[in-house]
């Protein structure tokens, strides 16, 4: 508790003591009767009473403070005028007000707190190697290239590579991944993650604004600047809603007291109008379930850019992913090879010295089969051929290594494999020597990905992928997938995600989950464009929503997420209106008093307050 | 550019929503965003009428909410 808080607690504390004394100790002058009720009144509602002075003298007669005080001082003219002396409920309604203002900014603090909370990733400090010396500086002046020392326990504070020593990494605050991962030399590891018990040396890649953990941030605290039609609805609404709620009650006054003469009664009620004009509950409680529920997510490893975002995805309809490195782990492995006339490690040989110039995955992956290291100096006349493959010389046969087109342009007499996978056929002297076969496998939670998404509504899932057609309508069936489409060009698949988006129903939307490192122009056209995997800037960059590991379990977590906030928010829309509404046609009819309104007003914010802090609570049941 | 201020004691979601109303009007501004809940005020303006922007924040922010303060 702040200690603006406390004196308030103290001051709602003496006047609820006083208010009850007035109550229950008569006194007979009329004049003393007026000044005791004055005093706990003056104590509670001083502040409102000199804002709303202010206020108006800036011309902000509209605001919650004068409404207050005309509404208490108005009960208070009653009282006296019409002989009656009960100033009781002016002072109650002053307490009460002031009361649920308590509480409100007391919800709205802890919110704030638990908010911060989430996002507390933030490194304080950074360890440098100095003069042999480690010497504690702010993240922000360690220059790139910097050797920064983490010891157990400490926060990694800006992106680097592992120099030294090996440790496990709890990345759990960006990821939500509660599982350590080992990391050692030549690792590389993204800020934010916790060493948890190796000394590390950590070599910097990034400038610390550049570095994963203060990407993130900016992301998730610029994100409420995106605003939802929900909040853009709220905000218009708050803007009409008091002035005809003030000006409904300025008639409330008048006309029906011209024409019954019962001054009183009428003023009385349309004092209760003036109460529920402020549209509080709903100007905050919409912002904070998005800002829960984005908090919430992020917690999980689920980057939302805005409230925006959050709202369309839970409208989602149709999912496309990108195959490779989302539905599949993108590692390519030679699952089998297959030689013909010579041994497998001899092809395996052949495979890996030709294929030693190349960056290629599946070239990586042959290689990596091979195992030793590869001595290309035995290559000679080496030459790519776009789109078939290697032709070269190693001791002295002609090495051809590639597609079955290659093949085809040799006359070899290849032969496609019974095994579902990439085919890297091999001839040497141009008489076919086998082939090895190389395939990717799909991720551990594909399967439960696209049985969860179909239980949550989604009524298409599509693949798209460069693979094969055998290759993809493979996966596509083992994952139970609807349609597939394969042998697509990176421009292709935003042909196919515009064809998709007109087939998607007016309200549904299209989410397209890929790697993000080539799919940008897809994440930009899609409805809402999930790049999967942090450490790449462009897939921060290009979509709206990060996930920060590459299960593509979350983006069902982050569609439930979605969906649960945007419940959230209509709850409190349809509550705060509902409660409102009915207050204003009791009040106008005389069935509600004064207690209702302010119960209206502050009551029903302290309420959606708490209903809206739930955003921010994800139970991962999936 | 852009530029993040600091607000303190910042109490009420509805001013909130009327200042980023109002500062988004100030000649030179881009746009601006009040954020109740990370209180904080980002503002994208031109760098050279910024100084003048600022001063016509502060009174904007005193005007309808004269108990929050702009941290410059």
């Amino acid at each position: 508790m702040s200690v603006k808080q406390k004196k308030m607690l103290i001051r709602i504390i003496i006047s609820f003591v006083l208010l009850i004394a007035t109550v229950l100790i008569p006194i007979e002058n009329k004049y003393l009767q007026l000044i005791a009720a004055l005093i706990p009144f003056i104590i509670i509602g001083y502040d409102i009473l000199l804002k709303s002075a202010r206020n108006i003298l800036h011309g902000q007669i509209f605001d919650e403070n004068f409404l207050m005080s005309i509404a208490t001082i108005g009960s208070f003219v009653l009282g006296y005028s019409s002989g009656s002396g009960e100033y009781e409920e002016g002072i109650a309604v002053m307490l009460f007000y002031q009361v649920g203002e308590f509480f409100q900014n007391y919800a709205v603090g802890s919110s704030r707190k638990s908010i911060a909370s989430l996002m507390d990733i933030r490194p304080d400090f950074a360890n440098i190697e100095k003069n042999g010396e480690i010497i504690s500086v702010d993240p922000d002046d360690v220059a790139i290239g910097s050797i920064t020392v983490i010891k157990p326990g400490e926060r990694i504070p800006l992106d680097g590579i592992i120099e030294s020593g090996s440790s496990s990494i709890d990345t759990s605050a960006l990821t939500g991944e509660s599982m350590p991962k080992d990391a050692a030399v030549g690792d590389s590891v993204i800020s934010g993650c916790i060493n948890l018990n190796g000394l590390l040396k950590v070599r910097t890649t990034k400038e610390y604004g550049e570095s994963t953990v203060s990407k993130i941030l900016d992301l998730v605290e610029n994100s409420s600047s995106k605003k939802s039609k929900a909040e853009n609805f709220i905000t218009k609404f708050a803007k009409y809603y008091t002035p005809c709620v003030v000006f409904a009650a300025l008639a409330l006054a008048l006309i029906p007291s011209f024409i019954t003469g019962n001054w009183t009664e009428w003023i009385n009620r349309s004092l209760i109008f003036l109460v529920i004009s402020c549209p509080c509950a709903l100007v905050i409680s919409v912002p904070l379930s998005f800002f829960g529920g984005i908090g919430g997510a992020s917690k999980s490893g689920i980057l939302v850019k805005g409230g925006n975002y959050l709202e369309i995805l839970s409208k989602a309809e149709t999912v496309v992913f990108d195959k490779t490195g989302t539905l599949t782990k993108g590692v390519f492995k030679v699952t089998a090879v297959h030689p013909e006339k010579i041994s497998e490690s001899q092809l395996l040989e052949y495979a890996a010295i030709a294929e030693s110039f190349s960056n290629h995955p599946i070239a990586q992956s042959i290689r990596e089969k091979y195992g030793a290291d590869t001595d290309n100096s035995l290559i000679q006349n080496y030459e790519e051929i776009a789109g078939r493959g290697i032709k070269c010389t190693i001791n002295d046969k002609l090495i051809c290594i590639g597609n079955d087109k290659l093949m085809n342009d040799i006359n070899a007499d290849w032969h496609q494999c019974h095994h579902i996978g990439t085919s890297v056929h091999i001839a040497i002297d141009n008489i076919y020597a086998g082939h090895i076969i190389i395939s990717d496998e799909i991720k551990p939670d594909s399967q439960q990905t696209i049985k969860s998404l179909k239980k949550n509504g989604i009524k298409k899932t599509v693949m798209l992928t460069g693979d094969s057609e055998r290759i993809g309508k493979n996966i596509a069936e083992k994952l139970n997938i609807d349609e597939a489409y394969c042998g697509l060009l990176p421009g292709d698949k935003v042909d196919i995600v515009e064809k998709l988006l007109n087939e998607t129903s007016e309200k549904g939307k299209l989410l397209f989950v890929g790697d993000g490192i080539n799919d940008a122009p897809v994440i930009s056209r899609a409805d809402i464009g999930i790049a999967m995997g942090a450490g790449s800037d462009a897939a921060i960059e290009a979509a709206d929503i990060v996930l920060m590991d590459d299960k593509p379990s979350k983006i069902s977590d982050a569609i439930n997420i979605s969906k649960r906030t945007l419940k959230i928010v209509y709850q409190n829309i349809i509550f705060a209106l509902a409660v409102k509404i009915v207050i204003l046609i009791l009040g106008s009819l005389g069935f509600a008093n004064m207690w209702a309104a302010v119960f209206a007003d502050v009551g029903v914010s302290v309420i959606a307050i708490l209903n809206a802090m739930r955003c921010m609570k994800i139970n991962n049941k999936n | 550019m852009k530029k993040i201020f600091k607000l303190e004691d910042l109490d009420c979601a509805n001013c909130a929503a009327k200042m980023e109303n109002a500062i988004s009007k100030i000649e030179g501004v881009e746009s601006a965003n009040v954020s109740f809940m990370t209180q904080k005020m980002t503002i994208y303006a031109d760098d050279e009428k910024f100084d003048k922007i600022m001063k016509q924040a502060v009174k904007i922010c005193k005007k309808i909410e004269p108990d929050c303060k702009i941290i410059l």
